[in-house]
């Protein structure tokens, strides 16, 4: 993979009157990549997208795409990337075919490609067949492919999808990350924002934004590395609630949640700590069925990271 | 510009309007409506003017000229009664808006060279219809002066003598034709308006309101592509509805069309685009379909119809407001519009009007361009 920056942002910041939804964030994104935006709403992801998609001026820093200044040269830097907007917002009067026709035209693709352009995207979405449906009757995950066949019409080497699989199917969410892949896998740089942790664990690298603020940014699997030494236990008991109490008030164990049917801790030692559980739970009363150790997750990994970063801020 | 970038907006705002039916057909019945009901409103409700007779005369003069009255269909005689309390009762009840008394003395007036007089009395509570009644009943009672006089030089020879029978300035003062010719151009001109702005005024605000503005945002699109991309589509409604116009103009009110049929297209074209324009600004400026649907009605009715000469001389304005009608392009378009259908003006005549109508238009492109700028950044 050829390692040049195709999006490069330094110390970015938004504001929207007093507020400030984007704050010093810098970071780059590389030819091919996947790159993930983690956090939760409000974090300030789509805004970052906008700006980088020349929709918003930034307040403060520099966000360079395709190697041009988006402030300054907003309109050559559209014609070189795609965007998928969170709402969906294509025509719903006009059919899926209408719809990329009128994007085919927009972007300019030239005559002599254009119908190869529309075959192939309709092919690669699945979309041939639903090529004269009306948009508003498409489902949600046949929409958001149309979206994305709008986006990738005239062969952008950036594309952003803001949320592109929000109220999607899980199944019909799968697929999509396949054609993100498949993308990716062409050598396009795919910047995507989300806030399902097991989407996020599909991207090579991924920053957590908490507040307008980046609060970590690697590879999944480094990131979730990142708490070496320490492990994490599932508990399994019938009474979570006063569990999850007493677990919490212990000045050992800083995260405690409940996952699934039982109660989730990070632990420094594992013997040592399936010990003290044991105690603390026998001492209320409380029956444990099960302890073991588990795999952290992308969960345990923002939860962490944002609690560590608030607490460094206050 | 990008003319592709263009024509794929112009196609993808012609299949909204084809498939929005029910806007589309309002919008081309819309003038049509219109046109008709404040056509015959402004101007046909004035035939068939029910009259009562005072005749105190009672002379074969007097009934000559009572059957005048009787034979015009601007008139519809309802009897001869002998009283004014009669008809002022009746005036009051709105049976009659006119009667016409005629003097003991009129026979004997006239038979010694003397100007006869006879009254007219108006229900002016109707002001529109009192003043045409007036033009009808002093052609009337001219055409009998003129009849008597010819008569009575055939008599005396040589000698002069008074008006038989007295009227006013305003002979021959055909007042059905000339305010049917004068006013349906300028309805044509106030509809035009309304429609042209109202079309458009929905649809950039659609664009926000949906989302779609978001997406077309992030391509490479130009404001003034888009503007003008919409323009056009929207130009072919506003085409038709103004060739609806002109031809119900022509077939049912009957109004001359002496004029060159090119320089006509080419003002409509002018006018139209300025129009449109205008919408796309408003609706660009309010983000919002409702209020940018009741601006642009709002905005686009008022100055057409107040302002532009149409109903009101603007000669008889004060100052300030005479000042304003410079700022409304229904005032040059009526005036274009009046001159080709009725006088067959060319291009020297109404060359400035002309020039003004496409000034407007360009301004207001620019306008809906920069306002489209500005949200971009
Ligand atoms: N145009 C705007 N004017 C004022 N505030 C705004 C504007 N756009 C966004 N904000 C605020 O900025 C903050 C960040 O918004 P943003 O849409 O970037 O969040 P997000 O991370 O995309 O969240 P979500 O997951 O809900 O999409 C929010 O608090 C939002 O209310
Ligand atoms: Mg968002």
């Amino acid at each position: 993979m050829n390692r040049e920056p195709v999006v490069q942002v330094e110390g970015l910041v938004k504001q929207f009157g007093e507020f400030v939804a984007v704050d010093h964030i810098s970071f780059h994104v590389e030819k091919g990549e996947i790159f993930g935006f983690l956090g939760s709403n409000g974090a300030g992801k789509s805004t970052t997208i906008r700006v980088l998609c020349g929709l918003l001026a930034p307040t403060e820093g520099r966000a360079l795409v395709g190697g041009l200044d988006v402030a300054l040269y907003p309109e050559r830097v559209r014609q070189g990337i795609g965007y998928m907007s969170q709402k969906f917002s294509l025509y719903n009067e006009l059919s899926v075919q209408e719809n990329i026709d009128f994007f085919a035209g927009i972007y300019s693709v030239p005559r002599s490609n254009r119908e190869r352009r529309k075959q192939d995207v309709l092919e690669r979405m699945g979309l041939i067949s639903k090529r004269d449906v009306p948009t508003h009757l498409l489902a949600g995950g046949w929409k958001q492919r149309l979206a994305l066949a709008c986006a990738i019409l005239h062969e952008p080497g950036i594309i952003f999808l803001d949320e592109p699989t929000s109220g999607v199917d899980p199944l019909a969410r799968r697929d999509f990350w396949d054609l993100i892949y498949e993308l990716s896998g062409e050598g396009r740089t795919v910047f995507v924002t989300t806030h399902y942790m097991d989407e996020a664990e599909y991207c090579h690298r991924l920053a957590l934004m908490d507040e307008g603020r980046i609060v970590s940014l690697d590879s999944p699997e480094r990131l979730k590395a990142g708490f070496a030494p320490d492990r994490f236990l599932q508990v399994d008991t019938p009474r979570l609630l006063s569990a999850l109490d007493c677990l919490e008030a212990h000045p050992g164990f800083s995260e405690v949640s409940i996952f699934g049917s039982g109660l989730r801790l990070r632990v420094g030692d594992l013997v040592e700590g399936e010990r003290v559980v044991r105690e603390l739970l026998s001492n209320q009363g409380i029956e444990v069925h099960q302890i073991r150790e588990v795999q952290p997750t992308m969960e345990d990994v923002f939860i962490s990271q944002v609690e560590q970063s608030s607490g460094v801020r206050r | 510009m990008s003319f592709r970038r263009v024509r794929a907006i112009a196609r993808k705002e012609f299949l909204h309007i084809l498939r929005d039916r029910r806007s589309l057909m309002m919008a081309l019945a819309l003038p049509a409506l219109l046109l008709i009901l404040f056509g015959y409103a402004l101007t046909l409700d004035v035939d068939r003017i029910p009259v009562l007779v005072v005749d105190h005369d009672g002379s074969l003069e007097s009934r000559d000229l009572v059957s005048r009255f009787e034979g015009s269909r601007y008139f519809d005689l309802l009897g001869t009664v002998d009283s004014l309390e009669i008809v002022e009762e009746s005036i009051d009840r709105g049976n009659c808006l006119a009667a016409l008394v005629i003097d003991r003395d009129f026979a004997s007036d006239l038979g010694r060279g003397r100007t006869a007089s006879v009254q007219l009395i108006l229900d002016g509570s109707d002001s529109n219809t009192a003043s045409i009644a007036l033009g009808y009943a002093e052609a009337i009672i001219a055409r009998y002066s003129a009849e008597q006089m010819a008569s009575r030089s055939n008599r005396i020879a040589g000698g002069v003598s008074a008006i038989p029978v007295e009227a006013r300035a305003r002979v021959w003062y055909n007042s059905e034709l000339r305010s049917k010719n004068y006013i349906v151009p300028g309805l044509v001109a106030v509809i035009l308006m309304i429609i042209a702005a109202l079309l458009t005024s929905l649809t950039i605000a659609r664009e926000w309101e949906m989302g779609t503005m978001e997406q077309l945002l992030s391509t490479p699109v130009r404001p003034a592509e888009l503007v003008l991309g919409k323009m056009s589509a929207y130009f072919l409604l506003g085409a038709v509805d103004t060739i609806t116009a002109i031809l119900l103009g022509v077939v049912i009110f009957e109004v001359p069309l002496r004029g060159n049929l090119i320089l006509l297209a080419v003002s409509c074209a002018v006018f139209l685009i300025g129009a449109l324009c205008w919408g796309i600004f408003l609706s660009a400026s309010v983000r919002s379909q409702l209020l940018a649907y009741q601006v642009g009605l709002l905005s686009s009715f008022l100055p057409a119809f107040l302002l532009s000469g149409f109903i009101f001389a603007i000669k008889n304005m004060p100052l300030p407001v005479q000042v304003a009608t410079y700022l409304v392009p229904a005032r040059y378009f009526i005036t274009v519009l009046r001159g080709i259908f009725l006088k067959d003006v060319g291009l020297l005549i109404i060359g400035g009007e002309l020039f003004l109508l496409f000034a407007f238009a360009a301004a207001v492109f620019a306008f809906a361009t920069r306002k489209l700028k500005g949200k971009i950044a």
